[in-house]
């Protein structure tokens, strides 16, 4: 193969790559707008706080330890060496179901039949409540995300594609990262356990039911708080993931909670309530920035994925508004 | 109720005296953000500017003998927020601005010269108000984007061996007006030189540079230079260093140097240089006075977690500048309490030499820095900086190199001409 066909190849496939990890984000807004209408405009900042609560339990770092020592005059900031990565996981679990919980309780219990605007601009208060508070909570300085997956190049896939260029060609052989690789792996595992989940356990069946049709569900006995405690835990779930695999690339830092903006085109693309749309969806966006930037980028000046991704999205929303696997909008009069 | 409004009266009156300093204090607000997407290196940065003048303060009684006030004003790194925080701190006797960032600085420019009130942007800002003559308010000593992309092509010169003709050089650039910089002066220099300029930029925040880097890694440069901010240098470090690029051939500017860009990368970025316009590490004797007078007595600013970063360092020698600049005025006017137009021509007349640095404990910390009423730029002296990765530290690898003024001089005067032909000001006369 000529150089320049593994060129296009090896844009593609970290384009899908990409694509994957704004799936992840996606995934989250797809799971909350599916079960109670309500677009989360917090997934972003909820990504943010469960990477910085994971990295706080990692490192042993004690909570609004910058509140207790300007209180107090006191100087602490660990209470120890911190758990290992799997308790630390379990913890922050833990935490979002907590905070998922009080999010009902606190919040949404009192939203119950506005309209969706109105609940969007809960989120929307939401989001920076949570962020203010993550910074209170943890602090704002940068964090080192290491829960011991691979990351860098893959040297066999560098030396196996290399063998794949025209003799004398020189070609160095195609980058992938291993961290994109496993995010991947660990993306069709969520959809697995959630197609599982929605379609084989009690919880799951009701969880269809509220999403089909709110009345329906109540008047067979389903909760529809309890539901959404539920799904609030499951995003903040699927957020843990995209907050880990998003600071394993750049730390853990606030601006985590901005990778919501790459998940916008997403979610327009493959439909607001479509798990396999916002993976699909995903993989679209990922491919086709990369390809455009490759191809034609360089002739615009460059820096062409974020706009592009928009415009594609923008594109397919004229011919499908509900997105590529959304559900059809029909009103009837 | 005439209890009730005498309360509410002397709540206020309260409030206000612990608020507002004392008329007769040197005021020098500090514009941070400790919050948001820059929040943990705009905090760094803040902590060595408070903790300076509280040294100022606990050692020496102030500056002349006069109290040094800080009123802290949250800016976010968004300019609307400087702006509010520029005029709620106004009137409290304001002697200089240091807003920490390129946009809140173009927001101010009108304001300062206005209000009379000098604005210092070290190493950031509008490069062309190192014109004294047009921009009367406003210094960017001692070091501007165009002296970081000049000093970073000479020291790649000096790595050549002094010959880049053939060299491929790569610019990474935040898609912003400052990320675009240094673009025309690297341009200027490859006419010079004989390398080959591809600029290749990120929008911002930055968080997604696959194709950048791969691009990178199809055209093999020769060097990366870095124009980032904030995530952006973190990633692209963290990219460079999982495509093995050498991380000794790409260079950042000094807002791409501090502990937070390579930390994230671990070992990998080990290696990564970034340019510097003063001094890094707490090897300098005035720390021993900063452990005694605040760390001993809890007065260090966050606990003084973050002394003897890189950031902290430059937070700490904005306020260096500041205060010798204060101390210079009080002298050159004969008075303690200062206004801001004298304060500017303390500004004017600021010389700090080897002498001067060591006396206040930071022998060797930055190169001489003499400004004048036409040069508001200062030397533009910068060096170099190595990330050890082991060792968790920045040192420096070269000394503080001059700019090619051959090249910077033209493009200050044609841009800073162009600003005063468009805002119709007359440049002053300097004596």
């Amino acid at each position: 193969m000529s150089p320049e066909l593994l060129n296009v190849l090896e844009v593609m496939l970290n384009g899908l790559l990409a694509g994957v990890m704004y799936s992840l984000v996606a995934l989250g807004f797809v799971l909350i707008y599916k079960a109670s209408g309500i677009f989360n405009y917090a997934q972003g900042v909820m990504a943010l706080f469960a990477a910085l609560t994971l990295v706080g339990f990692q490192t042993g770092q004690i909570p609004f330890a910058h509140v207790i020592n300007t209180m107090f005059g006191t100087h602490v900031e660990t209470w120890g060496p911190g758990v290992p990565t799997f308790l630390a996981i379990i913890l922050t679990i833990g935490v979002m179901v907590l905070f998922a919980y009080l999010v009902e309780r606190v919040v949404l219990k009192h939203m119950v039949n506005q309209a969706p605007i109105i609940l969007f601009m809960t989120t929307i208060g939401l989001a920076y409540f949570m962020e203010g508070f993550g910074d209170l909570m943890w602090g704002a300085d940068i964090k080192t995300m290491d829960v011991g997956l691979p990351s860098g190049a893959s040297t066999w896939f560098e030396t196996t594609t290399a063998s794949w260029a025209a003799e004398g060609s020189n070609y160095p052989g195609m980058y992938v990262d291993m961290l994109d690789v496993s995010a991947a792996g660990i993306a069709i595992l969520l959809v697995v356990v959630l197609t599982l989940f929605s379609q084989y356990t009690k919880t799951g069946r009701a969880l269809r039911a509220v999403a089909d049709d709110h009345q329906a569900a109540l008047t067979v006995g389903i909760s529809l708080r309890t539901i959404w405690v539920i799904v609030w835990s499951i995003a903040g779930c699927v957020a843990l993931v995209a907050g880990i695999m998003w600071g394993a690339k750049s730390g853990v830092q606030f601006s985590l909670s901005l990778i919501a903006l790459k998940a916008l085109p997403v979610l327009i693309l493959g439909g607001f309530t479509s798990i396999p749309g916002a993976i699909v969806g995903g993989l679209i966006i990922g491919v086709g920035e990369k390809l455009f930037e490759y191809s034609i980028g360089g002739m615009l000046g460059g820096a062409t994925e974020n706009w592009f991704a928009y415009g594609l999205a923008l594109f397919f929303l004229m011919f499908r508004p509900q997105g590529l696997f959304g559900e059809r909008i029909i009103e009837r009069v | 109720m005439k209890l009730k409004k005498m309360g509410i009266a002397l709540l206020a009156a309260g409030l206000m005296a612990s608020s507002v300093p004392a008329m007769a204090d040197l005021v020098f607000p500090a514009l941070s953000y400790r919050t948001g997407p820059f929040g943990a290196n705009g905090a760094e940065n803040a902590d060595g500017y408070l903790d300076y003048f509280a040294l100022l303060n606990e050692r020496d009684g102030g500056i002349g003998g006069i109290k040094i006030q800080t009123p802290e004003c949250e800016t976010e790194y968004k300019p609307e927020k400087g702006v509010e925080c520029y005029e709620s701190t106004k009137g409290s006797g304001a002697l200089l601005y240091q807003p920490l960032s390129t946009g809140i600085t173009y927001q101010l420019i009108p304001k300062v010269t206005a209000d009379k009130i000098p604005m210092l942007t070290p190493g950031y800002g509008r490069t062309s108000s190192a014109n004294g003559k047009v921009f009367e308010y406003v210094f960017n000593f001692p070091a501007n984007y165009w002296d970081g992309a000049s000093v970073g092509v000479k020291y790649i010169l000096d790595q050549e061996k002094g010959d880049l003709k053939g060299k491929k050089i790569t610019l990474l650039y935040h898609n912003s007006a400052y990320g675009k910089e240094p673009i025309r002066t690297l341009e200027e220099l490859s006419k010079k030189h004989g390398y080959t300029l591809k600029t290749i930029p990120v929008d911002s925040p930055g968080q997604e540079q696959k194709s950048q880097w791969l691009e990178i890694r199809r055209d093999k440069p020769d060097y990366v230079l870095m124009w980032g901010w904030g995530v952006m240098n973190q990633v692209a470090i963290g990219e460079a260093a999982k495509m093995g690029f050498p991380m000794d051939h790409f260079i950042g500017i000094w807002w791409a140097g501090s502990e937070n860009d390579v930390k994230p990368a671990g070992e990998g970025a080990n290696g990564y240089k970034a340019l510097t316009f003063h001094g890094v590490g707490k090897d300098f004797p005035i720390f021993k006075d900063i452990e005694t007078h605040l760390v001993a007595k809890g007065k260090a600013t966050n606990g003084g977690k973050n002394i003897g970063t890189a950031l902290y360092n430059r937070g700490l020698y904005f306020a260096m500048l500041a205060a010798e600049a204060a101390a210079t005025a009080q002298k050159i006017h004969n008075t303690k309490d200062l206004t801001g137009a004298q304060m500017r021509d303390g500004l004017e007349a600021l010389k700090l030499d080897k002498a001067r640095l060591e006396a206040l404990g930071l022998p060797n910390f930055a190169p001489e820095v003499t400004i004048s009423c036409e040069n508001h730029g200062g030397s533009g002296l910068v060096a170099v900086q190595q990330w050890d990765a082991k060792a968790g530290a920045w040192k420096l690898v070269s000394d503080f190199m001059p700019s090619d003024r051959e090249i910077i001089d033209p493009l200050i005067k044609a841009d800073s001409e162009a600003f005063a032909a468009e805002n119709k000001i007359t440049p002053r006369e300097c004596k």
